[in-house]
């Protein structure tokens, strides 16, 4: 199945009301560093292009550029990584935000009930945690409130390290998008969003990968 | 012939032919008119069997158009599969409208007998006649005193309505309900689903006058999308209590995406549970405990949980198992304490639980008990530490000394005392229209106790342990809040 860009899928996703940054796709070092400009220090950069999805593996997201001299040289490293099979690329650059939390959420077919819909807690441990509550598409509020209230981990989501206590209706607002995003979206296949970053309280898909049929 | 009509003549037959009558009481065409003959079915019973021979004092015919017309409207079939299309034309032709199969070599018998079921599906339909089964073990009706089963028991009347994938669960369910008394509306073994399903019986029960909660065993769902809409149209009209058997079936699912790899099978079903608002239980015995608590207790109208404890240590462990759950231990309010100050010894707790401290001797339970229950706050209670003394009364009922040096007396009066306690429980639960569970180990050490009695005799559970009645209460809670949440 054919992946759409991070940029894309954010773009599509944002469509349906997910809280997403201002960024830019640009196409080489001197437009990156323009961009990062307008958008404010630090940012990040990251190689973007249909083919890419991993990039932390491969290392093509550089994170907390505080000044153009910075940003001007991973771009230029980025665009150095690029590999033949990666198709046409760019450079995706975004502010950089900061949240000591991070949860998950998307969307998948399950091969007996259909679209669902998850939320879960993330970061490294998620995988081990596995704390996810699900759904069928569509939720309603009650619903993307009652999968919120589910997750085990509950104490993650009050205040936590100095930050405030995570707006659970904006969290709501998060999965009732996605819902929203499966039933508008009749090619697609399924959607990640990892991580969705609680920042002062509110989350922000900072990544995103939609997977639609080919 | 409407479903529901082809449902009431299944539950509530005026008369029911048992087709394939056994005179060997090791068959099934034996055990079924055993069943229905004795446990006091009051319509006409009717049997068939190729040679004529009377059957546990039925006389038999050899065929169904033997039979009066219009005078059964079930037929129980245990004849071998080949003969059975001519079953259900004869007993279409009789005016019947629902047949029973317990025969097997179906759709559980390979491709060949997956041809047999789906043309005797067809041929029903054409009849408007309903198939349930086939391979199943049986329906009971308790409304009709209707055992038509080929497996025991059968269950006291009551509330409660089961559908299930496995025969030998709804043998399971029934027989719960035989030890708690908590009884049996209707039951259902569903077989191979060849025509009507799990779901098919629920949604009956949801419109059934006799029936109050739907208890549900699944293992395999065709349609899941199917099953989600009709659940959930049945959810909202009555608790449904739901044990899913079967390992999830991982790997089905892409594992493409992240979030999808973290997505088990299992995770779907449960949340699919949660957004139906049907009652998950993890295993058969829990299952029963949280139908038989919704079918004689009051929702709660809030998680607030008062314990009240004859001692501590039961108090103690409840109140650990209340933190695992959304229900909360209430903190006492102040008109509370004060209340119980004027009731009890100084030294009781006057914290929640309430250790009534020995306030026991001085018959304060049910006074406690009341001013706690009715309590606005209050939104439900669990009470501990029942049928302490009727327990020492046994011993000494049994023992040597009996009925002498007082022993006669003081047995009696703690039997009657213990009693009313845990029936005073009861009848506030009723009165306030809130749960009050009672937890004790005596339910199932010694369920002759006077304080399991009390419980009992009123028709309610008495949970064997306070862990048990904690985990049926928070269900209780949970549908509460899902209907409070959806205005229904």
């Amino acid at each position: 199945m054919p992946t759409l860009s991070e940029a894309d899928s954010k773009a599509l996703l944002a469509t349906f009301g997910l809280p997403v940054l201002p960024e830019r796709v640009v196409d080489d070092a001197e437009a990156a560093v323009a961009a990062a400009d307008e958008l404010s220090y630090p940012v990040v950069v990251k190689l973007c292009g249909d083919q890419i999805a991993h990039k932390t593996e491969r290392g093509l997201v550089r994170l907390g550029l505080a000044d153009a001299a910075a940003v001007g040289q991973a771009a230029t490293e980025l665009l150095g990584a690029a590999r033949p099979e990666d198709g046409e690329v760019g450079l995706l650059v975004a502010p950089m935000v900061r949240g000591n939390r991070e949860l998950i959420a998307g969307l998948a077919d399950d091969p007996q009930f259909g679209m669902t819909v998850m939320v879960g807690v993330g970061g490294i441990l998620a995988e081990a945690v596995a704390d996810v509550s699900i759904r069928l598409v569509p939720i309603d509020r009650a619903d993307a409130r009652e999968m919120i209230a589910e997750l085990r981990t509950q104490t993650l989501l009050g205040p936590f390290r100095g930050e405030p206590a995570v707006d659970r209706q904006r969290l709501a607002d998060v999965l009732l998008g996605l819902s929203r995003a499966a039933e508008g979206t009749p090619t697609l296949v399924s959607a990640d969003v990892n991580p969705l970053i609680i920042v002062d309280g509110a989350p922000i898909a900072v990544d995103a990968l939609v997977e639609v049929e080919g | 012939m409407s479903r529901t009509e082809q449902f009431q003549a299944l539950f509530d037959p005026r008369g029911v032919v048992v087709a394939g009558a056994s005179t060997h009481p090791g068959k099934f065409g034996f055990v079924a008119l055993h069943n229905i003959l004795a446990n006091g079915y009051q319509g006409r019973v009717f049997a068939t069997n190729r040679e004529a021979t009377p059957v546990l004092g039925v006389d038999t015919v050899p065929s169904l158009d033997d039979i009066p017309a219009g005078e059964a409207d079930l037929v129980f079939v245990c004849t071998p599969a080949a003969t059975n299309p001519d079953v259900l034309r004869a007993a279409a032709a009789k005016g019947i409208q629902a047949a029973f199969l317990a025969s097997a070599g179906y759709g559980e018998a390979g491709d060949e007998g997956r041809r047999a079921q789906d043309e005797l599906v067809a041929l029903a339909d054409e009849l408007g006649i309903l198939i349930v089964g086939p391979n199943g073990q049986g329906v009971i009706s308790t409304p009709s005193s209707l055992c038509a089963q080929i497996v025991a028991p059968y269950p006291p009347a009551g509330r409660i309505g089961v559908a299930s994938q496995s025969g030998n669960f709804v043998s399971s369910f029934m027989n719960y309900a035989c030890a708690s008394g908590v009884g049996i509306s209707r039951a259902v073994s569903a077989g191979n689903s060849a025509m009507v399903g799990v779901t098919d019986f629920l949604a009956f029960y949801a419109q059934d006058d006799a029936t109050d909660v739907a208890l549900a065993y699944v293992e395999g769902i065709a349609d899941g999308r199917r099953f989600f809409e009709e659940i959930r149209a049945v959810a909202e009209q009555l608790p449904v209590v739901l044990v899913k058997g079967g390992a999830t079936s991982g790997g089905a699912r892409a594992a493409a995406s992240h979030t999808g790899s973290l997505a088990t099978d299992d995770r779907v079903f449960d949340g699919m549970c949660r957004q139906a608002g049907v009652i998950r239980a993890a295993t058969i015995e829990e299952a029963y405990e949280v139908a038989a608590t919704f079918a004689t207790q009051p929702e709660p109208t809030g998680p607030k949980v008062a314990v009240v404890s004859t001692a501590g240590g039961w108090g103690v462990v409840t109140a650990d198992a209340i933190a695992g759950t959304s229900l909360e231990l209430m903190a006492l309010p102040d008109d509370l304490i004060a209340a119980l100050d004027a009731e009890l010894p100084p030294r009781w707790s006057r914290n929640n639980p309430i250790d009534l401290a020995g306030g026991e001797t001085k018959d304060t339970i049910t006074t406690v008990l009341e001013i706690v229950a009715r309590h606005p706050d209050v939104d439900g209670v669990v009470l501990l530490g029942m049928g302490i003394q009727s327990n020492q009364a046994r011993i000494e009922r049994e023992g040597p000394f009996y009925p002498d040096h007082g022993l006669e007396r003081i047995v009696a009066f703690h039997d009657r005392q213990d009693h009313r306690y845990t029936a005073t429980a009861a009848a506030l639960a009723d009165e306030l229209d809130k749960p009050v569970l009672v937890a004790t180990e005596l339910a199932v050490t010694f369920p002759d106790n006077a304080a399991v009695r009390g419980t009992v005799e009123a028709g309610k559970l008495c949970y064997p342990s306070s862990n048990r009645a904690v985990g049926a209460l928070e269900h209780l809670w949970e549908r509460a809040r899902w209907r409070r949440h959806r205005r229904l």
